[in-house]
This record gives C-alpha cells, structure tokens and sequence, in this order.
C-alpha cells in the first residue's frame, strides 16, 4: 500500500521514461522536443511534489495556518520552467531551419542527404 | 669564491647562447649568402673557444655549474660540466668548424636548395647537443635530447622529395617513440623512487631498486635512447642517410649518435653507478645485447653496396662498443668507452666526409663504381684509408687505443664473450672497408660504356675539410692526454 | 570597496553586457565592446586571483542573505584557477574574432553573435564560481543555450544538425542534473554546496543520495563529452564558426570536468564518491577507452577540425584518467591538463582558423603545400601539436609528466604504458598534417594563398606563446594545482 501512496513519483517516473522514450525512439525532430518537454515536466513534478508539506497551506501568512507547504522547490521550478521554454524555443527554431535548408525534418531523410553528398 | 665560479658560468652559458644567437644571425643574413656562411663558420669558431675555454677547468677538477631554470618544483633545468660532457662537448665543437666549411663546399657544388634552413637547424642541433654534453640532470638531458631529434628532422627531410619524406617518418617514428614511450616513463620511475634527477656519482637510484626490475628498468633507458642505435632500434640510422653528407657527417656519425652512447654511458654511471650494476647479474644482458649489434650490424654492413650504407651500419656496430664497453661495467673499459666516442668520430666523420667528396666530384654513391678511384681523388681517398684503419682498430689510428682499454678491460673482468665479440668484428670491420681501399688504389678504372671519367679532387673546401679529421685521427693517436685524463676522471669520481 | 564585489562582477559584468551588445547593433561596435568586457572578466579573474594569493578565499552573497538561505559565490584556488583559463581564453578569441566572424557570419548576425558569446562566457565563469547547486544548473543552461545557437551559425547546413543534436544531448544531461539537484535538496533541504558537503556526511547509506549521484555523474558526462556519451561533440566542433570551435574545446569540456571534481570533491567527498561508489572503477576504463579508441579514429579523419575534435575527446580521457587515479598527484594532473589543454586546442583551433579563413572548410588534401605560403600560421599549428604530443618545454609535457607519475605512484603500470601509445598516437595524426602541409607542393590550378592578417595571427601566437611560456614556467599553474587538489582531498576549500 505504501508503494501506492507515493503514486506521484510513479507518475514521475512514468513521464520521465515515456519522454526519454520519445527523445530516443522518434525521427521527427519536433516529436523529439516534445519528448524533451514531457521528460522536464515530470522533473517540476518531482520538484512540485517534494516541497508539499501534509495538511501545509499556500506559504501565505494568514491567520489560523501552522502548517505552510515548502515554497522554495515552486521558486526553483519556476526558473527550470523558463529554462524549458528557452531550450523548446531554441530547439523548434533549429528544426525550421533544418527544414529551410533540408527541406524535411525526419532524421533518417537528413542523413541520407548528408551521405550523398 | 663567487668571482671564479661566475667566471666559470659565463662561458658555460654561452655555450647554450652562441648556437641559438647564430641561427637568429643566419636568418637575418639569408638573403646573402656569402654573409650567411660566414655567420656560421663565426658561430661555429665561437662556440669553439667558449667550450673549449672550459678545458682546462675541468682538468683541474672543477665543475662548472648553472641553473637556468625551475621546470618544475624540485628539477630545473641546469647545467654542470663533468668529465663525460666536456670529452663530448669538446670533440662535437672541434668538429663543427671544419664541418661548416665542408657544408659549404658540398651545399653549393650540389646546388642543394632551402640552404638558409639547413644552416638554422644544424646550429640548432649543435646547440642540442652541447646542452645533452653539459646536462645536470636526467629531465635537462631529455629536453635536449628531444629538441635535438626535432631539429635534425628538417635536415633529414631536406631533399623533400618522397623517399625523404618516408625516411623522416622513420626517423621521427623511432626516435620519439623510443624516447616518449620508454625514455621518459624510466625517467619518471627513477624520479617517483628516487624523489630527484640529479646525475650523482656512483648512481642516482643506487640503493632505491634491485634485482631483475633493476634489469627492467636499464632496459628501458638502453632502449629508450634509441639514438645509441642498439638493435633493434638502429633503423632510423640508415633511413637517416637520405640526409645531405654533411649531415650525416657530422650529425649521424658525432653529434646525434654520439648524444646517443653518452647519454647511456652517463645513465650506466650517474643513474645507475657501476658498482651497484655489477651486484646485479641479470642487468648482464645489456652486454650480449651489445655485442649481438656489433656483430649482425657488421655483417649487414658487409652486404652493402650503397658506401653510405655501409658506413651507416658500421655505425650502429661501433656504438655498441661504446655499449658493451660501459656494460662490461670495468673502470677501465669505461675508459675505453669514453675514449671511442671521440676516437669513433673523428675517423667516421672522414670515412663520410670522402663519401660526400666522391658523390660531389663523381657522382658516385656505390661501391661497386670505385675501382681506381684513388688515382683521381688521392687526398680523399688517402683520408678514407686513415678512417678505415681507425675504425678496425690498427695503430697509428686513435680507434686502436680505445680498442685496446675495452679488451684490457674484458681480460680484466673475464668477459669472454666481450674478447670474442670485439676480435670478430674487428676481423668484420676489415672485411667491409678493406676491399673498398685496396678497390680504389689498385684496381684499373672501369670505363663506363660511352663516357670518359674526366673528374678530378672535390671541391678545396671539402678537401681541407677531409685532410683535416683524418689528421686529427692520427693526433689523437699520438697525444691521447687530453681525453685519457677526462676518462679517468670519469672513472674516478 | 569594489574588491568586495568582484565575485558578482565576474558573472554580472558578461551577462548585462550580453543585451547591451544587442542593443549596439552593428557588427564592429558589438566586437569592440564585447573584447573590452572579455578584458575586463580576464583583469577580474587575475584580482580574484590575486586575493587568493593574499591569504583569504572571496565570496559574495547575494542580497546580503547568508549562506546557506541566499545564494552564495565563492572562489577558491579550483575555481579561480578556472576562472582564470575560460576569461583568459575569452580575451585572446575575442580579438581574433574581428576578422574570423567578418568572414564567416552574415553582418545582420554579428551583434547576435557576439551576445550569444559574451551569454555563454557569463555562465561559463557562473559555474565556475558559483557555491550553488541550483544555481550552477541555471548557468549550465545559460551557457548551453548560447553554445547551441553559437554552433547552429557555423557555414556549412550541417552546422544545424549539430547544434540539434547537441541541444538533444545537452538537454537530456542538463535534466539529469536537475533530477539530482533535485534529490540532493529533497533530502538535506538545502542547494549551498558547502551546506550540502556537511549534510551529506552522515546520510552515506541512503538509496536516494546513491540515486542523486548517479543522475548527476551522468548529466555531467553528458556536458563533459565523457566517451561513450561524447557523439555529440565531433560535429558541433567540426561545423561550428571557427571562433566558436576555438573557445568550446578549449573552455566548455573543461568547466563540465570543473563540475565533475566539484560534485565528486567537495560535495559528495572522497570517501563517498571513490569508496563507497566506487566512481573509479567507472571513470578508468571509459577514460582509457576515450583515449584510445578516439586517438584511433583522429588518425582516420579527412576533415582536419574533425580530427582535432576527435583528439578533444581523447584528452578529456586524460583528464577524466587522473580523477580515476585517486590521488592527489593524480587530480593534480588533471587539474593541470585542462588548464593546458584549453591552451593547445585554443592555440590549434585558432591556426586552424586561420587556414579556413583563406580556405574555407579545411580538408587535409587542402592544406597541402600551406608550410610555405602560409608559414606563420603553420608554424602555429605546429607548435600547437608538439604540445598536443606532450614536447618537453611545451604545457603538454608538464601534465603528461604529472599523469605519468601518478600512474607509477599507483603501480598502474599498463595504464602508464597506455598513455605513452596514445601520446604515440597523437604524433600520427598530427604529423599527417605536418607533412601534408610541408611537403606536399600546392595542388595544380589551386589559387594562391597568402598569409593572414596580423589580427589572426597576433592572437594564435599569443596562445602559442602561452604554450612554451607555462610550459617552462610552472610555478603558477603546478602551484595552484597542487595546493588545490590538496584541499579537495582534505576536503577543505584552499
């Protein structure tokens, strides 16, 4: 039972692989940033998920609260998530002008044009 | 007591100066020629005068040292005149003078072309070879070493053509894998079990190691000098004739060679020590090694008909006397050895300098096209005669006295195999260069078929050149003082 | 009063002067200030330097909270000696770069250029100061970023792929060290690394510290170009701009290695890293591996960058090695060997410059007859070389020296001989190119080819130069070196 209560790393771990998964298995160099982006979202989960604090509230003062959640992981994923966007930016950018100069964006067309050359 | 002791230095750094300054000169007077040569026979008679200054200080049992710089924490890179280094250091300059002039004479009667470059390196070789001459400790040494093999690269490689190329790349191979891969791992060992590098007498590692790692690790420094040509790491000596003949003069039968034996002489004796060597008997092998190259380099050479060839492999066999001599581990036979480095190169340097002569005025490079030769070119092939004898050993040549302290060293310490080895190659050593001189004085000349012969002696300066190392053979004959006493002194200390 | 600032100003100087070099638009402003503020972080590094030298380590907190709440920057004789290589390396690329990107960068781009360069210097030096584990993340990124977009602006379209590539790659490994950042705070409550060190200590036995560990050593890998996960930096470096390739190889791998000794040293501890995970045991055959199977494969390149990059992966295998050898002579080799490395692939890369700038894409056919008509930059290429194979009185020698010692000293006798073959290696590839280039003639109908400008030149030199200087006088870098590898075994900051 214990193993189910900790059912928000098993998701963790479940998008993690399933990310990676995509990152490795895809040739599509946007499915790629797709993977890469669900791989990211089940690490602010763990980061969201390890500042909660049982019973805690928002971290805002107010009366009657003893208890606050952690803010400092919310803080922290915050700029991961910037990070994210920078890294999503950059890398459909890339793949546009990949396929400016490629004319597709499938990995196995681009190595091949490569090959002949 | 200061002011000796810098007046000591100054010579003693300017020995290092005078070489790179000269090649600083040569640059600057590329353009032309005439000041070109003029600059490096200068550089050639000063560095002369600044080495040999320092004679008669080490005669009298002083030793001048410097320290130039803290390489790194606890080795610097120092110098510090022994006896060993000022016999090597003072043949090696003797030679560069009357070296240049023959350069000068073969360079331009060839036509040879990058003239400024050849000149440049060959200072800087010399420059190398005085700082392996005078290093204080195994680290200098090497630095030295290795900017000696790299700038004689150049040199090797001068005619540029594809055989040049392919024999630079033995060349460079053997000699930087010889010294990277073995050299310096010994040198690191010596310096993690003995915590320094400085040439001690009586053995820097003496007491630190013993028993058969004592044999592994000579064996890494024999073979990691690969310079000393011991078989099988000889090959780059006979790809290194593809060189012009004064570099092979004066590089591949004195200074590089030469670097080459001193630098395991000086290992058998300041790293090892003799004495601890002799407790040790499985460092013997060193001694059949020694001798294995003596005899099969002589046989080789018996089969060469290209007469730079021959003389090349009849180097790797006279190296090995200098090897077996320092390994039969004998005082006396240490003094054999440091006497043959000096007797060795004055009569290879005229055995090369007629070489380069014949191919100059003839255009000959075989032996088999030297049959009445004498009769055109009898001052060069007269020299050739005395090198020959010096090298078989005969009297009144200076290679009979060294062969001479090498026996009575053998007889001394019972080394049979040493008596035998060194009687067999000197009937081999007959053999190979005989037929040559009795080809060229007394055969009639073979008149190839439509042209006549019509050449006469080389050109003057080559000429003077030969007379002149062929004399000094006789003179060392007969005024050995000079490095007898630095022998000892070598033994002694 | 300023001096007490200078470990922010180190990072916050680059990085506010990123944006302003957007702002001033044309090429040659955003040059010319850009080389000003490489300047400055170089005279920032040698004062951090200098207040090291006088007894005391500097930090800085930032907005006056203390560690461990605040972020905090710290410097001692590791990263100053870092921080010292990458802005000395920045101020001698960034002269060079005038020309180089003239010729290479479109004019609309060159202000962008010169931005993403100053954003990936700033979190270069970042994670080299920084005593933040979150915040040595957010600069890797920084710096990441930068390098990404710095590469995808090389020539030739694949260019492109690489940089994706490398994006791919670095991502994953960037997420890897988040996931550990992560661990590491989930079970101690705290990011300052000197907090972390203290926190670790008694929590040796714990399966999420073993886990954090293990996603930060690969994530570094990743960064570090550690062999096998190295693919992707023979393209980046092949088709980047040739300024671009030139500052990578020499400061990226080694502020990724920086990273490594700061987790396995000072965070993690001797005791953890090497006795408990046993991380040598991993490190000595993947560097070993590196080192030959790359020497290997530099031997077979056409492409002259490629070969060097090949080569790049092979000496982070020497660096990697010396970590693996645990010891202090050992990471003292190390140490060594990237600082040294920076300045013979610095110096290599620059040359290597140079010849595309008169030829293009430089393939070894091409190079053939260079000695002669471009005999400077040539001249460069080989010293850079000697140095690469490890010449006495060159930088190369010196750590080669080191890694050779500790090696004996550990009795690892086949790992010594090991380094000697692939030294031996190096004196292939690179007399490959010696002789191509000095005695091959120009091939028929090839244009003629002059020497380049000074201010190509000036800087390549300078680097050589730096190259025979460190390697006769080494009191500064085997000083530094040895004193910090002490500490970092000690386990106390020096």
């Amino acid at each position: 039972m214990a193993a189910l209560g900790l059912y928000n790393y098993w998701i963790v771990i479940f998008l993690m692989m399933a990310g990676f998964y995509v990152v490795i298995a895809q040739g599509n160099l946007v499915k790629k940033i797709v993977g890469i982006n669900v791989l990211q979202t089940s690490v602010f989960l763990l980061y969201i998920s390890m500042g909660k604090v049982q019973g805690g509230t928002a971290p805002i003062v107010v009366a009657g609260a003893t208890s606050y959640s952690n803010p400092l992981p919310h803080v922290l994923i915050l700029t991961a998530i910037v990070v994210g966007i920078a890294t999503t930016a950059l890398g459909l950018a890339l793949a546009i002008r990949i396929k400016e100069a490629y004319g597709t964006v499938e990995e196995d067309e681009i190595h091949a044009q490569d090959e002949s050359l | 007591m200061i002011a000796p002791q810098i007046a000591s230095q100054i010579p003693l750094a300017l020995s290092l100066a005078i070489p790179l300054a000269g090649a600083v000169g040569i640059i600057a007077a590329r353009r032309t020629p005439n000041l070109r040569e003029a600059v490096t026979l200068i550089t050639a008679g000063l560095l002369l005068l600044a080495v040999w200054s320092l004679l008669p200080a080490v005669l009298a049992g002083e030793r001048p040292a410097l320290t130039l710089v803290e390489l790194l924490p606890g080795v610097a890179i120092a110098l510090r005149v022994e006896p060993l280094g000022m016999l090597f250091a003072a043949v090696a300059t003797l030679l560069w003078p009357i070296n240049s002039l023959y350069s000068i004479g073969y360079m331009r009667g060839n036509r040879e072309a990058h003239q400024t470059r050849f000149y440049v390196c060959f200072a800087i070789a010399l420059g190398a070879a005085i700082g392996i001459a005078f290093a204080a400790n195994l680290l200098t040494l090497f630095i030295f070493y290795e900017i000696l093999t790299l700038s004689t690269y150049p040199l090797v490689t001068h005619k540029g053509s594809e055989a040049a190329v392919r024999a630079g790349r033995v060349y460079l191979g053997i000699l930087i894998a010889t010294s990277i891969g073995l050299l310096l791992p010994a040198i690191v060992w010596t310096w993690h079990l003995a915590g320094h590098l400085d040439f001690v007498p009586g053995g820097l590692i003496a007491g630190h190691l013993d028993g058969p790692l004592l044999a592994v690790l000579l064996g890494l420094y024999v073979f990691g000098i690969g310079k000393a040509a011991l078989m099988p790491m000889h090959r780059w000596l006979p790809a290194a004739m593809v060189a012009p003949t004064p570099v092979s003069a004066l590089l591949h039968a004195v200074a590089v060679v030469k670097a080459g034996v001193f630098t395991v002489v000086k290992v058998l004796v300041y790293v090892f020590g003799l004495e601890s060597l002799q407790s040790v008997p499985s460092a013997q092998w060193l001694l059949y090694a020694a001798g294995f190259t003596i005899i099969a380099a002589s046989l080789i050479a018996l089969h060469q008909d290209n007469l730079k060839r021959r003389l090349a492999y009849s180097t790797v066999s006279q190296l090995s006397y200098v090897v077996l001599a320092a390994a039969i581990l004998a005082p006396i036979s240490a003094i054999g050895a440091a006497l043959h480095i000096a007797a060795h190169a004055f009569g290879k340097i005229t055995l090369f300098f007629a070489a380069g002569a014949i191919y100059t005025a003839a255009h000959k490079t075989e032996i088999s096209q030297l049959d009445g030769i004498g009769r055109r070119m009898p001052w060069t092939m007269g020299a050739f005669a005395i090198g020959a004898l010096s090298m078989i050993g005969l009297p009144p040549a200076a290679g009979f006295l060294s062969k001479w302290y090498m026996l009575l060293g053998a007889l001394e310490t019972e080394q049979l195999v040493a008596v035998a080895v060194i009687v067999a190659s000197t009937l081999l050593n007959a053999a190979y260069f005989v037929p040559i001189v009795y080809a060229a004085f007394f055969r009639s000349e073979r008149a190839a078929a439509g042209e006549a012969p019509s050449h006469g002696e080389a050109p003057r300066p080559m000429v003077i050149a030969l007379t002149a190392t062929a004399a000094l053979t006789l003179l060392l004959f007969l005024f050995p003082e000079v490095p007898l006493t630095l022998a000892r002194q070598l033994v002694e200390s | 009063m300023i001096a007490a600032h200078l470990p922010a100003l180190q990072v916050v100087v680059p990085l506010l002067a990123a944006p302003i070099c957007l702002l001033l638009g044309r090429g040659r402003w955003a040059w010319a200030f850009a080389t000003a503020v490489s300047w400055l972080t170089l005279a920032i590094a040698v004062a951090l330097l200098s207040q090291i030298g006088n007894g005391d380590l500097p930090g800085y907190a930032f907005g006056d909270w203390p560690a461990p709440w605040g972020i905090e920057y710290r410097v001692d004789r590791l990263s100053a000696f870092v921080l010292l290589i990458v802005s000395g390396i920045a101020a001698a690329i960034l002269p060079y770069a005038w020309r180089s990107v003239a010729r290479e960068i479109p004019p609309e781009q060159q202000a962008i250029f010169f931005t993403a360069l100053l954003l990936c210097l700033a979190g270069l030096l970042g994670i080299t100061i920084t005593g933040d584990a979150f915040n040595l993340f957010v600069l890797l990124e920084i710096s990441s970023l930068a390098s990404y977009t710095l590469i995808a602006m090389g020539r030739d379209r694949r260019a492109l792929t690489a940089a994706y590539q490398y994006l791919i790659m670095g991502t994953i490994g960037a997420t890897f060290i988040l996931i550990g950042v992560g661990l590491l705070y989930m079970l101690t409550g705290t990011l300052n690394m000197a907090d972390l060190a203290i926190r670790i200590a008694p929590l040796q036995e714990s399966r999420t510290l073993h886990t954090a560990f293990a996603f930060l050593v690969v994530g570094i890998g990743l960064k570090l170009a550690l062999f096998p996960l190295h693919l992707w930096l023979p393209n980046a470096y092949a088709y980047a701009p040739s300024v671009v390739t030139a500052f990578l190889a020499a400061t990226a791998t080694k502020v990724a290695l920086y990273a490594l000794i700061r987790f396995l040293y000072t965070i993690f501890g001797v005791a953890f890293a090497f006795d408990a995970m046993l991380t040598h045991w991993i490190l000595l055959p993947l560097s070993l591996a590196a080192i030959l199977s790359a020497s290997l494969v530099a031997i077979f390149q056409d492409d002259v960058k490629r070969m060097l990059a090949y080569s790049s992966v092979a000496q982070i295998g020497y660096m990697t090695l010396g970590l693996a050898l645990v010891s202090v002579t050992g990471l003292t080799a190390a140490l060594l060997h990237l600082f040294n490395h920076a300045l013979m692939k610095g110096a290599l890369f620059l040359a290597l410059g140079a010849v595309a700038y008169r030829l293009g894409p430089v393939r070894l056919t091409g190079m053939a007859g260079l000695g002669r008509q471009m005999p400077w930059t040539l001249a460069a290429f080989v010293v850079g070389g000697l140095s690469l194979i490890g010449v006495p009185l060159t930088v190369g020698f010196v750590s080669k020296w080191y890694l050779i010692l500790a090696a004996i000293e550990a009795g690892w006798w086949p790992v010594a001989a090991l380094i000697l073959i692939a030294s031996l290696l190096a004196v292939l590839y690179i007399w490959r190119v010696v002789e191509v280039a000095y005695f091959r003639p120009r091939p028929a109908g090839a244009e003629a080819v002059t020497e380049v400008p000074l201010a190509l030149l000036a800087p390549t030199w300078a680097l050589v130069l730096a190259n025979l200087y460190f390697g006769l006088d080494t009191r500064l870098t085997v000083g530094l070196a040895e004193t910090a590898a002490a500490g970092l075994f000690a386990g106390v900051a020096r």
